[in-house]
């Protein structure tokens, strides 16, 4: 699988509908996520669900999803207009037993996405669902394996940076059989409390951390992955310009992810960071964004 | 920009089930755009702004939030996010407004703000006469005003795009300004290009992030919190709508 530019929708920003996907490709991006689908249809958390709270985002929208008999619609409306532009998409998954993930990628399947990514990592469920299956490397490993038995579309793992040992999760799941990995999802939990009323803001009262504050420790968890696999790594966390791209090639990442940044930046944002980074490999002599990748690791 | 908590300066009963809330505090904001109001531990839902300065706020008592809001007392403090949201921007000299229901509300800030503007009409439709608000609010703005009750308890009966349609038939107009319902909206939509002329329609949609990143708001497409909610109809793809 080739992309037409390394830029990814990371999944749950706008990937809610098969026209806004489109749109959101229209403008740029080389690939896109859907929303992360589930077994069945969830509201998700009461508002205030997402916040900007100066320094990047926190959300608790906790996976709120139309079902994945609604979700394989929105996926095979989003595939006939991207297919014939050559535009691959990513379907993401979620469940809260490793049986429930293979279920919800046999439907999905249904509708051909290019991959199917496995949420195993929103930190704002697991008082429903419990400790994230991206925060132990066996329950990682489990999942991978049971969703590659029912499916031959390649499989994206999305890891959590809320681990101790990161690359440990990532040499497990692509023992698994993952053919790529995401990385980073939102930091955290975190929590904002409003100091007029005392109470915290998201209703869920802690939400994940995303935006320009966690891009340290998404690019410290791309190099780390690096070191790990030899399966492609796309790096997400806080990118927001193309300088924060290139550091993600250079960290290790093959293809970057944007989510937050679409706040700050518009849908034209995914055009921005090409322009800069295209403009950087001009000035800086560079001619394959291939030899720069994991760079930092020589 | 986190929720910023302001204290309610003025509370107004405007009708049966609307009250006007005028906050001690304001915003640079335009007409048509929306802030969201959060109360803890409730809830936080988009409202759109009646002023910007002092910060105004109109509310119809639907459901359990504007239940909550309309418990409050003057001295209480509510939390606002925003502005957020595309609002409206007057092209013309010669501007319909049809609000509905509540959509009655950003038109009074439009109207407040489109001072230079020579002849403006403005249609408020309401279920009935103890519905009806800012007819005042509007005409003091220098608006024509048409009042539309759907049982003909006040001023003309019927629905208030059954008023427009008879209005741009008979006058000339450079635009519509509409916010209501949605099948109001799909009306007054259906007029701009019957007539040729742009329109300007506020929308509404199921919010969160009111900030264009989680998509629930999304309506084939666009964006209801970060393209509009104020959506502009284009004279040129309502002329070639007609003829098609
Ligand atoms: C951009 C935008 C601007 C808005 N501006 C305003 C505003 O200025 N003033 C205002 O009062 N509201 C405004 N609203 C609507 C407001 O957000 C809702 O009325 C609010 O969600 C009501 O919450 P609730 O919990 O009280 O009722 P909900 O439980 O949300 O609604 C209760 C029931 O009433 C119905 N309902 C919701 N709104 C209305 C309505 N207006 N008339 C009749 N039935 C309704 C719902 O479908 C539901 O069945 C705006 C919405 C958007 C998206
Ligand atoms: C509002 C919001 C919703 C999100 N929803 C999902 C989701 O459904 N599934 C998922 O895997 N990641 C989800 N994420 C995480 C993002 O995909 C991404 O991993 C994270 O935000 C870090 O990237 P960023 O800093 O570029 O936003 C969400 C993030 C945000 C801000």
């Amino acid at each position: 699988m080739r992309l037409r530019n390394p830029l990814v929708l990371a999944a749950g920003i706008l990937g809610t509908g098969a026209q806004l996907l489109a749109r959101v490709a229209e403008n740029g991006a080389g690939m896109v996520t859907t929303k992360s689908c589930g077994p069945s249809p969830r509201e998700g958390h009461p508002n205030p669900t997402v916040l900007d709270w100066g320094h990047g985002l926190i959300n608790a929208v906790g996976l709120a999803n139309p079902g994945v008999d609604e979700g394989v619609k929105i996926i095979a409306r989003a595939k006939e207009i991207l297919e014939p532009l050559g535009l691959p998409l990513a379907a993401s998954i979620f469940a809260e037993t490793v049986k429930g993930f293979a279920q919800v990628a046999r439907k999905i399947a249904d509708a051909q996405p290019d991959f199917i990514e496995l949420n195993i990592s929103c930190p704002n469920v697991s008082h429903e669902f419990g400790r994230p299956f991206a925060c132990d490397a066996g329950d990682a490993a489990r999942v991978t394996g049971a969703v590659k038995e029912v499916t031959s579309i390649p499989i994206i793992v999305k890891l959590s940076p809320n681990v101790t040992d990161i690359a440990l999760i990532a040499r497990s799941v692509e023992q698994a059989g993952a053919d790529a990995i995401a990385a980073i999802n939102t930091l955290g939990p975190g929590m904002i409390i409003d100091i007029y009323s005392g109470q915290p803001v998201l209703a869920n009262r802690v939400g994940g951390v995303s935006g320009p504050a966690i891009r340290p420790v998404a690019v410290r968890c791309v190099y780390d992955i690096y070191e790990a696999v030899e399966i492609p790594i796309i790096g997400i966390g806080g990118v927001g310009d193309g300088r924060d791209a290139l550091e993600m090639v250079m960290a290790g990442a093959t293809a970057v992810g944007v989510g937050s940044a679409v706040r700050y930046g518009g849908l034209e944002v995914f055009q921005t960071i090409l322009e800069e980074m295209r403009a950087f490999m001009v000035e800086e002599g560079h001619t394959n964004l291939n030899q720069l990748r994991g760079i930092a690791h020589r | 920009m986190l929720p910023r908590p302001m204290r309610i300066a003025q509370i107004t009963q405007e009708a049966i089930r609307v009250k006007t809330f005028t906050l001690a505090g304001e915003l640079v904001a335009d007409p048509g755009q929306f802030v969201m109001v959060w109360l803890p531990r409730v809830d936080e839902k988009p409202f759109s702004l009646v002023s910007d300065d002092p910060l105004t706020l109109t509310v119809a008592k639907v459901g359990p939030f504007s239940a909550r809001l309309h418990e409050l007392k003057v001295g209480d403090r509510l939390w606002i996010r925003g502005p957020l949201g595309r609002g409206f921007n007057i092209a013309g000299q010669r501007p319909l407004l049809v609000g509905g229901g509540y959509g009655v509300a950003p038109l009074a800030f439009l109207a407040s703000r489109a001072t230079e503007v020579s002849h403006k009409v403005a249609v408020v439709g309401a279920a009935t006469k103890d519905d009806l608000f800012f007819e005042a609010r509007l005409a003091a703005s220098g608006c024509e005003v048409v009042v539309v009750t759907e049982d003909c308890s006040a001023g003309e009966g019927g629905l208030c795009t059954d008023v427009a349609e008879a209005l741009l038939t008979e006058q000339h107009f450079d635009g519509v300004y509409a916010c209501g319902p949605e099948a109001m909206l799909d009306k007054a939509e259906e007029l701009c290009r019957q007539h040729g002329i742009p329109g300007q329609l506020s929308k509404e949609a199921h919010m969160r992030c009111g900030m264009g990143v989680c998509g629930s708001c999304q309506r084939d497409g666009l964006l209801v919190c970060r393209d509009g909610p104020v959506f502009d109809l284009e004279p040129e793809t309502s002329q070639s709508a007609s003829q098609s």
